[in-house]
């Protein structure tokens, strides 16, 4: 290290913080994309896997009541117009708008929650009954974890928006991702919706 | 531009900033605190990429212990040494210990300490969440060896195959361990996976294109992918068999219409890759070390490069070979052949590759060099094995004995543990700043290269014999006895050389000459810093103009970042372009708290489905108390010039 070193170039000129594919967190919530839409890909597998071992499919039961499934797929698309307004507001830093709309994706989020309640009320099978019903189940608990993981993070974020450290720079970097991360979670429902919904009825 | 065109605002490395000074204030910005509270809070990749290879060689040895004591039970006909019920237990705990908490945590452990040394830069990304998964790693090795020291280990193969661990054959909660182990390792090794992507990605010495890493990187990289794509497979396997043990789902239960053949592709959708995660880190350390050696770049490198991603890709189409013998439609033999044989293919190209370099060069027979001989003697034996019984008329009459546990210890042992020996040799200097013992290194290398092949050269025939795998004991006069002794005699052999590498490992650690900065005269940049590294890496971030940037004439550095916050530059993926100031977080205790946390939810979950939900509320206050910002706001009142 004692030695003399030439200098090829100064890094003090680059910013520090930027969007999208130049953010190192952009790369993390892929990477996590990867691997959650790899098990729903192998969870939809497992339905198909599962649908060919059978004559009947559902077999000996209801497929799952269509008013809630319905209901939460067009709110959660509805959703995704507050969403690229929030994303749009976090990438040029306009914090007021922020605000507003992280705290209406809360309650979109809240709304989603209550009525997947109501799915797996009306969803017409148990888990145990038959291998039916347990890939059913695993699928909206599947979901549903997304949906609750996301909720709970943007509720934190919504909290760290109103503190100081809102004002960050940065944090602005972190709502355009978890914006991002929604769009995962209502992009990998509909063909969900569509295995639990639509595959029992027509197939 | 020059270094001095910015204000003087906030102190940066540079030239008027530079040797001990620039050290002892990247030292404390970068270093731990000292003591325990230091080591338990500690977010370096370097600390804890030690931690992980030293933790994992821990399980290599229990592992090496049970196989010890498998072959003490087989070395002659009818013996009573062990216990049917405690002879499934061992070879159940040896397969699942070796694959999840030896060979994949040791591979990606040497990528935690390396890659960001290779990459030139000053830390790993997320290092918190390596932490995080070191810690859970831990955990989960922790349970899982308790639980079979109680006698609830589980007794169901490596593998797992329902309906046998399903709750009508394996009552009790020896299963449940071992698929609550899956958990563990999965999200320890998925975590560590994005990691590296996201530091080989983006983190890269401005300079390092594409066309410029080194290949234990891309080594590194394909492996990553391979996690991030197989792993849920068998994450979302071993929740479905959870599930039916402790809710009654029906995923594998055939009288209700589940399948347990959906438990053998969803398992080897994730155990084939699973192969080549091993295996691909092994060519790795393999081409580093024959370029140091040789003092060439490997031969080829573009072609080397394409053979990783298409082992990596080709890797993903071969699970069904694992399930020849359970009856599949004409086509699919016919694809799962091809596929299988084609592998063969991208890894032959590399074997060339490596004797192309050697060619025409001098190599030094250093003791890596003589792991990397061993590596390509065991593993072509070992890949012309697997072509055989890519076969299925093969295959069927193979299936289950003996003959296979020759084929895939070869294939382990020799693609990926004689090369991590070698790597083990070859990076120690760098690791702890002296130089291994190279006489006992050579001993050591002549007695584990001849045990492993005394051992498991007579199981092809053993095997060909018909002795079947995972039986406890068989009656003389199959003709297999001489041949069993023969294999415990070499696993003994085996054991003694890995008693003398680690001897001369310990010894080394005091008494091992000083190695310096290069001591192999190698090109890639973790060689570029002090023996062992100081905790921020690197001074200067370097300046990489070639893919063996150590052989050029000089290695240019930036200046500029901050030396009073962590802080580290972003580069674009493909031209590595300086584009972006990072901060790097600091240490933090909540890394160990969630994974104790999470270690809780797993556990508590074996026993009630509830732990999901009442489990799960630890594990969150502990996830939001670590991503809540500790500091004032401080990086926008930074004059930054953009």
């Amino acid at each position: 290290m004692s030695m003399r070193q030439t200098f090829a170039g100064d890094l003090a000129v680059l910013p520090t913080h930027a969007f999208g594919t130049r953010s190192l967190t952009w790369w993390g919530v892929i990477a996590y994309m990867l691997i959650e839409g790899g098990g729903f890909a192998l969870a939809a597998g497992a339905y198909f896997f599962l649908m060919s071992q059978e004559t009947v499919w559902p077999p000996s039961s209801h497929p799952p009541d269509l008013l809630p499934g319905v209901l939460f797929t067009l709110i959660i698309l509805l959703s995704e117009i507050p969403n690229t307004l929030l994303k749009k507001a976090a990438e040029s830093e306009q914090r007021r708008r922020v605000l507003l709309l992280i705290v209406l994706l809360d309650l979109f989020g809240l709304a989603l929650l209550v009525i997947r309640g109501f799915e797996f009320a009306h969803i017409n099978v148990r888990w145990s009954d038959n291998a039916y019903g347990s890939i059913v189940w695993a699928l909206l608990l599947l979901h549903t974890i997304h949906i609750l993981t996301d909720w709970a993070e943007s509720v934190v974020l919504t909290a760290l928006m109103f503190t100081r450290h809102g004002t960050e720079p940065r944090r602005f970097v972190d709502v355009s991702e978890d914006a991002l991360y929604w769009r995962f979670v209502w992009i990998t429902w509909l063909p969900i919706f569509a295995l639990l919904y639509l595959a029992p009825r027509f197939v | 531009m020059t270094a001095t065109e910015h204000p003087a605002d906030v102190p940066r490395d540079g030239p008027e900033l530079d040797g001990p000074e620039l050290d002892r204030i990247l030292s404390e910005t970068w270093g731990d605190k000292p003591g325990l509270i230091g080591w338990l809070t500690t977010v370096d990749h370097k600390r804890v990429g030690k931690r992980y290879i030293f933790t994992a060689i821990g399980f290599l040895l229990l592992g090496g212990i049970l196989a010890l004591i498998m072959r003490l039970q087989l070395a002659r006909p009818d013996s009573g040494l062990i216990t049917a019920d405690r002879y499934n237990q061992i070879f159940t705990m040896h397969g699942s210990t070796m694959m999840f908490l030896f060979a994949v945590p040791v591979m990606e452990a040497f990528g935690v300490y390396l890659v960001p040394l290779m990459v030139g830069t000053r830390a790993i990304s997320f290092p918190r969440l390596n932490a995080f998964s070191y810690w859970l790693y831990l955990c989960g090795g922790i349970m899982l060896w308790v639980a079979f020291l109680r006698d609830v280990g589980p007794d169901i193969g490596w593998f797992a195959y329902t309906p046998l661990s399903g709750p009508e054959f394996s009552p009790g909660k020896r299963a449940d361990f071992w698929a609550q182990l899956i958990t563990f390792t999965e999200v320890a090794a998925l975590a560590v996976a994005v990691e590296i992507v996201a530091t080989i990605l983006k983190q890269r010495a401005p300079g390092m294109r594409l066309d410029r890493i080194p290949l234990f990187v891309w080594g590194m990289l394909v492996t990553a992918f391979m996690v991030i794509f197989s792993m849920p497979a068998v994450t979302l396997a071993s929740s479905f068999l959870l599930s039916d043990r402790l809710v009654g789902t029906q995923f594998y239960n055939a009288t209700e219409g589940g399948s347990a053949l959906l438990w053998q592709h969803l398992f080897w959708f994730f155990g084939h890759p699973e192969v080549y995660i091993i295996f691909l880190p092994g060519l790795g350390f393999v081409s580093a070390i024959v370029e140091t050696f040789c003092k060439r770049p490997v031969f080829a490198y573009p072609i080397m490069v394409a053979a990783l991603v298409t082992t990596g890709l080709l890797a993903f189409g071969l699970w069904v070979h694992h399930m020849f013998a359970t009856g599949l439609p004409r086509l699919g033999y016919a694809f799962y052949t091809a596929a299988s044989m084609s592998i063969a293919l991208p890894s032959g190209v590399q074997i060339f590759c490596w004797i192309a370099t050697m060619w025409d060069s001098r190599p030094r027979m250093e003791v890596p060099m003589w792991w990397v001989v061993g590596f390509i003697i065991t593993f072509v034996i070992g890949g012309l094995t697997g072509v055989m019984v890519a076969s299925v008329p093969l295959d069927l009459e193979l299936h289950d004995t003996y003959f296979i546990v020759a084929h895939f210890h070869y294939t382990l042992i020799g693609g990926a543990v004689f090369p991590l020996l070698g790597a083990i040799t070859y990076w120690f200097p760098k690791i702890t700043g002296r130089m291994m013992g190279d006489r006992l290194g050579k001993v050591a290398f002549g007695f584990v290269f001849a045990g492993f092949h005394l051992t498991f050269m007579p199981m092809h025939f053993t095997g060909l014999l018909g002795m079947p795998r995972r039986v406890y004991t068989y009656p003389a006069g199959m003709g297999w006895s001489a041949l069993n002794l023969t294999s415990t005699i070499g696993a003994f052999v085996m054991a003694l050389g890995v008693v003398l590498f680690l001897a001369n490992l310990v010894r080394s650690l005091g008494n091992g000459a000083i190695a310096g900065d290069n001591p192999w005269g190698a090109a890639s940049l973790e060689w570029a810093t002090t023996s062992p590294p100081r905790p921020y890496n690197f001074a200067h971030i370097p300046a990489v103009t070639s893919h063996t940037p150590l052989w050029e004439e000089s290695l240019p550095v930036f200046s500029g970042l901050r030396v009073e916050h962590r802080e580290l530059v972003l580069t674009t993926v493909v031209e590595a372009l300086p584009d972006v100031r990072d901060p790097s977080p600091t240490p933090s205790i909540w890394p160990l708290l969630a994974a104790l946390a999470t270690t809780g939810l797993f556990i508590w979950s074996i026993f009630s489905p509830w732990a999901l939900v009442w489990g799960a509320i630890p594990v969150g206050i502990a996830l939001t108390l670590w991503f809540w910002p500790k500091s004032s706001p401080d990086t926008h009142q930074e004059p930054v010039i953009e």
